[in-house]
């Protein structure tokens, strides 16, 4: 059993409920076992009162020779062994019964008492139950039972009543955990699920059974729930694409109008650098906005119908050639390892664009004279790409933030910039359905890309 | 330049008329796809700027019906749409470039000059000269004033294309699409960085630079006087 079932909470309540269950089932046998030995007990008890009562009442009529002369009828017709008589005088030596002698055990002072009886035919001792009656005259009656049977009897009821109680168990605990695995199931399929949506996949819903149960009201109120969150950030995410659009163009505008003002020399006394700076700064600002909107887009694309064969390989010689004198100007120790072949049906210059900006991001960050790595390599049925930098890498913690847009590191916050480069990347390997991870290169950051092994070449 | 602008937008249109006139081009404006049809092929333009979305007729139907009936004058399409896969339609139903909106006035201006000097540029040729910078295409030799100058592919492949828009001004995202082959927006002056490095092998040691940069446009390769 795995310490998954053994901590659920399933679990638990089977085990608190088989504990009280068991607790009651194990009153109600004691109650059952205590009431048929009292029964049976009593019922010895009554027939001995009453064969003492016979005595005592034909001793009275018929004194000592008529007491004896029943006591031997008795034992005369009585099958050997079941009743036991024992009269004796006032110095315990048997005047007639079925005992040679008086029971070691047995206290003469009266009342009821218990012993062993060595028996003929049983190598056993026998239990017996007797009551001592003091006659006048000072004779002592002993009229008892051989309750070897009812002991029998009792032993056995308690033997199965334990056995019952067994089973019980037995079959409840493996009831409970039955009962306790189909649920951990289910429940397990809601935590896969939320899994799945927290680590980024929106559209995932939970499974429902549509069986109408409790479990598939959970189920059925989480998905709409999810709906409406997805519904939410849809339109959150809308509302700010469309911002971004309805402000390029007057945005635009406003820039063609700095640059009219710059090529035509109209602008009276503002010197040029000032029109230059604030040309500058209204690209930037349409730079982002159009960033926002293209990351809006490959998200919102979904057919791969413009997706042609990309060599990968040759697409990172393209792209490291692009970078390799910005990388050179800060003296980066800088190159690539291509040991495998790779053609990834994709968008080229989407791919190109993620690629670059990885790139770009690993120069951007890494002090001169460090070193930038770009690896291509078969690893465990897939194909690897790793771009390893010996900059100052990504806090764990800070990991999955860099691709939120807008986001950017404390550290990163002086190099030109507008957070959108990570989002864009990542929007682009969705598009693409690639895995992307950040892992620590120790220092620095390593960028994979896992590209599925179907479509190597 | 004698231009026809096909475009339904006025705010757009008048900047661009405005503009290209004050360049000294004339420039005729209809504003949709019909009447678009008709001028281009009654008269001679040296260049069309169609918009994508017009009136009566799309700007890429327009253009499919004018390569249809043998008129090859060169098209530039003005479009919102920002995809690639819209820019891959456009460029295959038979335009020769694609400038996405909003843009700036200079690229716009490059392009068309590009556009109007590659009808009369011959793309035969195996020999490329520029005042006193020879290139070859199939020794692919450079040389200025008979020095040989060493270059590695992509400097060979971007002064080549400088080159063949000699003269002209020629913007960064020209120069991606062209010598880079790549459709993407670079986050960094990457472009800058391996135009001063051509820079400095072709004008280094010599008493005129040729590769000049147009501040707020791009760079343009200047005969020397």
């Amino acid at each position: 059993m795995d310490t998954r079932f053994v901590n659920s909470s399933t679990f638990r309540l089977a085990l608190i409920y088989m504990l009280l269950f068991g607790g009651s089932v194990l009153v109600l046998l004691g109650f059952i076992y205590w009431s048929t030995i009292s029964y049976m007990s009593s019922q010895t008890d009554n027939t001995i009162e009453i064969d003492i009562l016979d005595l005592t009442e034909r001793y009275q009529n018929a004194g000592l020779a008529g007491l004896t002369q029943l006591i031997d009828e008795r034992l005369a017709r009585r099958p050997a062994g079941a009743s036991i008589y024992l009269l004796t005088d006032r110095d315990l030596a048997p005047l007639t019964g079925n005992l040679d002698s008086w029971p070691v055990s047995a206290d003469i002072r009266g009342g009821w008492l218990e012993f062993d009886l060595k028996h003929s035919h049983d190598s056993q001792p026998h239990r017996a139950r007797a009551r001592l009656f003091r006659l006048a005259g000072g004779f002592l009656l002993l009229v008892g039972r051989d309750i070897h049977e009812f002991e029998i009897t009792r032993r056995r009821i308690s033997m199965s009543l334990v056995w019952a109680l067994g089973i019980m168990l037995l079959l409840g605990g493996a009831g409970s955990v039955m009962m306790g695995r189909s649920t951990l199931q289910r429940i397990e399929a809601i935590n896969q699920a939320s899994r799945e949506i927290m680590s980024g996949d929106l559209s995932r819903r939970i499974p429902s059974r549509h069986t109408g149960d409790d479990f598939d009201t959970l189920a059925d109120n989480l998905n709409d729930m999810l709906e409406q969150i997805e519904s939410l950030m849809e339109s959150v995410r809308r509302v700010s694409d469309n911002i971004a659009h309805d402000l390029r163009t007057p945005l635009a505008r406003l820039r063609n109008r700095l640059e009219e003002l710059h090529l035509d020399g109209t602008a009276g006394d503002v010197p040029d650098s000032a029109l230059t700076q604030a040309l500058q700064e209204a690209d930037a600002l349409l730079n982002t906005f159009n960033a926002l909107l293209r990351i809006a887009r490959i998200e919102a694309q979904d057919d791969n119908a413009h997706f042609t064969a990309v060599d990968i390989g040759a697409l990172i010689n393209d792209v490291m050639e692009l970078y390799e004198p910005l990388a050179e100007d800060k003296q980066l120790h800088f190159e690539s390892a291509i040991r495998t072949s790779l053609v990834f049906q994709g968008d080229r210059d989407l791919l190109f664009q993620a690629l670059a900006n990885l790139l770009d991001n690993a120069i951007k960050y890494t002090p001169a004279a460090g070193r930038i790595r770009l690896t291509l390599e078969k690893e465990d049925q897939q194909v690897c790409l790793r771009l390893c930098d010996s900059g100052p890498g990504i806090p764990e913690s800070e990991r999955e933030k860099v691709f939120q847009r807008f986001f950017r590191l404390e550290q990163s916050r002086s190099p030109p910039g507008n957070g959108l480069g990570m989002s864009l990347v990542k929007a682009v390997m969705q598009r693409h359905h690639l895995d992307l991870q950040l892992q620590d290169n120790d220092p620095g950051l390593c960028v994979s890309i896992r590209f599925p092994s179907t479509v190597s070449a | 330049m004698r231009i026809l602008l096909v475009e339904d937008d006025t705010g757009t249109s008048a900047y661009i008329r405005k503009n290209l006139t004050a360049h000294g081009h004339h420039v005729d404006h209809v504003i949709d796809g019909i009447q678009g049809q008709r001028l281009a092929e009654e008269n001679a333009y040296d260049v069309l700027i169609v918009d994508r979305m017009l009136p009566e007729q799309d700007g890429l139907t327009l253009i499919g019906a004018l390569r249809a009936g043998q008129i090859k004058t060169p098209v530039l399409i003005l479009s919102a749409l920002a995809d690639v896969n819209d820019r891959v339609d456009g460029l295959r139903a038979g335009a020769d470039d694609y400038l996405i909106k909003p843009f700036a006035f200079a690229e716009l201006l490059a392009r068309l000059d590009a556009l109007n000097r590659r009808s009369d540029n011959d793309a035969g040729t195996t020999r490329l000269s520029v005042g006193p910078l020879q290139l070859d295409l199939l020794t692919r030799v450079v040389t200025r004033d008979g020095k040989v100058i060493e270059l590695l592919p992509r400097e060979f492949r971007l002064l080549e294309y400088l080159m063949r828009h000699a003269d002209q001004v020629i913007t960064r995202t020209m120069l991606l699409e062209h010598v880079w082959d790549y459709n993407f927006d670079p986050q960094t002056n990457v472009i800058d960085v391996h135009i001063s490095r051509l820079r400095s092998k072709i004008d280094k040691g010599f008493d005129t630079p040729m590769l000049q940069t147009v501040r707020g446009a791009g760079y343009s390769l200047k005969t020397p006087a």
